[in-house]
């Protein structure tokens, strides 16, 4: 190359302090894996069936049926938002599609197909309220939770007489559409559900999404400093609604997978999986306040609640102990992220 | 270091209308004044300089410039043509960009992400479409070192540039962006002395590739040093408007400042005696 003095040098002579470490420090994730691998050790000396290989199936199906939601939440929370309707959302889909296709004695899928028209229509009004209003997201998602608790229960009430829904397993359609949400794969003898799949497949296309997309960079962008963004022109208004059309998208799947795992779906379930997801974020390395974060982080979160859930039975201990874990787990992460960021923000 | 373009003359052709001109342009919150009939005139290759204390309209009148505010009275004309703007994104294709002293970047993100947000370059179709990374991050590093900006790093957030290069940054963004007119929103405001420079650096270079500037600042020094037109604002009505020829720095500052007000003021801090329920006691004495 020629040097003309317009293109930059190829290495700056500031830049030598730069190591690979350092790089990898910087990364929102390196907390959580740090967590990860701590409690992976920690429950493979505790916990002697933790290490077998079908434990491994188990561990990972529990960690997915977090990680599908807390690939979105992640999303939402580097917007700058919050969702604390997500955990009751996840058993509002499954009511739809179950309610709708019994009353309705139609084909399984379409019932499902209008719990999807309908779950996404929770995540336009979460978004359009937040917006028109200009509330805190948390007001806003709170009366949603709210509202949608009641819902859950009065609907089903009225409609099954019953605080569960009536089985529809020898429904048209059924069969098929537990192949799709709830079948499993095995795989050198252990047992895979497919919401790994599902899993996988969501995380990647929120990474591609965040790092890759001009959506991505208004994600960033809309939570760090939305006057900002808004002044070069960022559409923010559309940039949040989308986010919690995601959110209601994955939410849609987790209840897909709730009614055709279970047959029955039980209409007060899901409250407190709303902090579950955000926890699994926050663990992952997204800043409360937005604008930083990531969704592999959200995954890696999601799996150190697998690992505790599934490692305090392996040990055989009181299942009680879980919250304390989980607790203990949420505050060091959040405590070495905070760390983490200030070096690696103050040493460059 | 190469010019980024050839020097625009700086008599300006009196045929051609200005970039953006306010015309006895209010505007009102409820019952208050926020604005009322203030002028100005921006061309290419000036700098319009808009000087005012806390709360005598700068802002008002930038956000009617940048299409976060429509105006309720007057008339706004763009390059001769009558228009009222809908919004930020609106003003930006007319060619108008605006940098805020506090809303300038996004601190957390990388310097390339900032350059680019809100038009950032893609490449490939479909799902498949995404970011030019690499453009972007090469754009970005050659785009600051024609502003003169050495940048070690684009990656680095640009929360942790110091607060001039961070002005810079944004000034070269529109720049690079084809901004016809710049508005910088008190640029030099939180800086020291040797960075206010690097920035009023940044605006000459800016004027002298063409663009018209409108640069608020409460600084009559700053202003004068590169400014060509000056509107004075006082409590939301304009109470002076000067070309560079038929006006001093000293009378700029006097208007500025106050002038009659200003004496008045040290007049009463001379003479003013320490208040009783301060314990205005002798300096010394220290009986209890």
């Amino acid at each position: 190359m020629t040097a003309t003095g317009r293109t930059a040098p190829e290495t700056d002579e500031r830049l030598v302090r730069t190591s690979p470490l350092r790089k990898l420090l910087g990364r929102p994730e390196l907390g959580s894996i740090v967590g990860a691998v701590a409690v992976f050790l920690f429950f493979a000396i505790v916990a002697d069936s933790f290490l077998q290989s079908s434990s491994f199936g188990t561990v990972l199906y529990a960690a997915s049926t977090i990680g599908i939601m807390a690939a979105p939440v992640a999303l939402l929370m580097i917007g700058g938002e919050f969702d604390l309707s997500a955990g009751v959302m996840v058993t509002s889909a499954a009511l739809i599609s179950s309610m709708f296709s019994y009353q309705m004695t139609a084909n399984v899928w379409v019932g499902v197909f209008v719990s999807l028209l309908v779950t996404l229509g929770f995540g336009a009004f979460n978004g359009f309220m937040l917006t028109r209003t200009k509330l805190p997201s948390f007001i806003i998602t709170l009366g949603t939770f709210l509202m949608l608790t009641g819902l859950n229960l009065g609907f089903t009430k009225l409609i099954s007489g019953t605080v569960s829904t009536k089985a529809i397993g020898d429904m048209e359609g059924f069969e098929s559409a537990r192949k799709v949400f709830a079948s499993y794969l095995t795989i050198g003898g252990v047992e895979f559900k497919v919401t790994i799949l599902w899993w996988v497949a969501l995380v990647a296309v929120c990474t591609w999404i965040l790092l890759r997309t001009r959506f991505g960079n208004w994600i960033f962008a809309v939570g760090g400093e939305a006057g900002a963004a808004r002044a070069v022109g960022v559409p923010v208004i559309r940039t949040k609604i989308g986010l919690y059309l995601g959110v209601a998208f994955a939410a849609w799947v987790s209840g897909q997978h709730l009614l055709f795992s279970y047959d029955v779906v039980q209409s007060g379930e899901g409250v407190g999986n709303e902090l579950t997801y955000i926890i699994a974020a926050v663990i992952g390395g997204c800043l409360i306040t937005g604008g930083y974060g990531s969704a592999i982080g959200s995954a890696v979160g999601a799996i150190i609640f697998g690992m505790t859930s599934k490692g305090i039975v392996y040990a055989e201990w009181n299942p009680d102990w879980f919250k304390f874990f989980l607790g203990a787990m949420l505050l060091l992460a959040t405590l070495l992220n905070a760390w983490v960021r200030k070096r690696a923000e103050a040493t460059k | 270091m190469t010019a980024p373009q050839a020097p625009a003359p700086r008599d300006t052709d009196t045929a051609r209308p200005a970039l953006v001109e306010l015309d006895h342009v209010s505007k009102y919150y409820g019952n208050i004044k926020a604005l009322e009939n203030v002028s100005l005139e921006v061309h290419a290759g000036e700098i319009s300089c808009v000087l005012g204390d806390n709360g005598a309209g700068k802002s008002t009148l930038i956000k009617i410039i940048a299409g976060l505010h429509r105006h309720d009275a007057g008339t706004f004309l763009i390059e001769g043509a009558e228009t009222t703007l809908a919004n930020p994104r609106d003003a930006l294709d007319r060619g108008i960009a605006t940098v805020y002293q506090d809303l300038a970047v996004v601190p957390l993100m990388p310097v390339w992400r900032n350059f680019f947000l809100g038009s950032e370059p893609t490449k490939g179709a479909g799902p498949f479409k995404r970011l030019d990374v690499q453009l972007m991050r090469e754009t970005t590093r050659t785009e600051l070192l024609r502003m003169g900006i050495d940048l070690r790093d684009v990656d680095q957030p640009i929360g942790t540039l110091s607060g001039g290069e961070r002005q810079c940054v944004a000034i070269a963004r529109a720049v690079y962006f084809g901004a016809k007119v710049l508005v910088l929103d008190e640029p030099t405001a939180a800086l020291g002395v040797k960075q206010s420079g690097v920035v009023l650096k940044y605006v000459a270079a800016a004027r002298d590739a063409g663009l018209g500037v409108v640069l608020i600042t409460h600084s009559p020094h700053h202003a004068y040093l590169v400014g060509d037109r000056f509107v004075l604002l006082k409590r939301g009505v304009m109470s002076g408007s000067h070309t560079r020829d038929s006006v001093t720095l000293d009378e700029l500052t006097r208007q500025m400042a106050g002038g009659s007000e200003l004496e008045e003021l040290s007049h009463e801090l001379e003479r003013a005696p320490a208040p009783d329920h301060l314990g205005g006691r002798p300096v010394g004495d220290d009986t209890p």
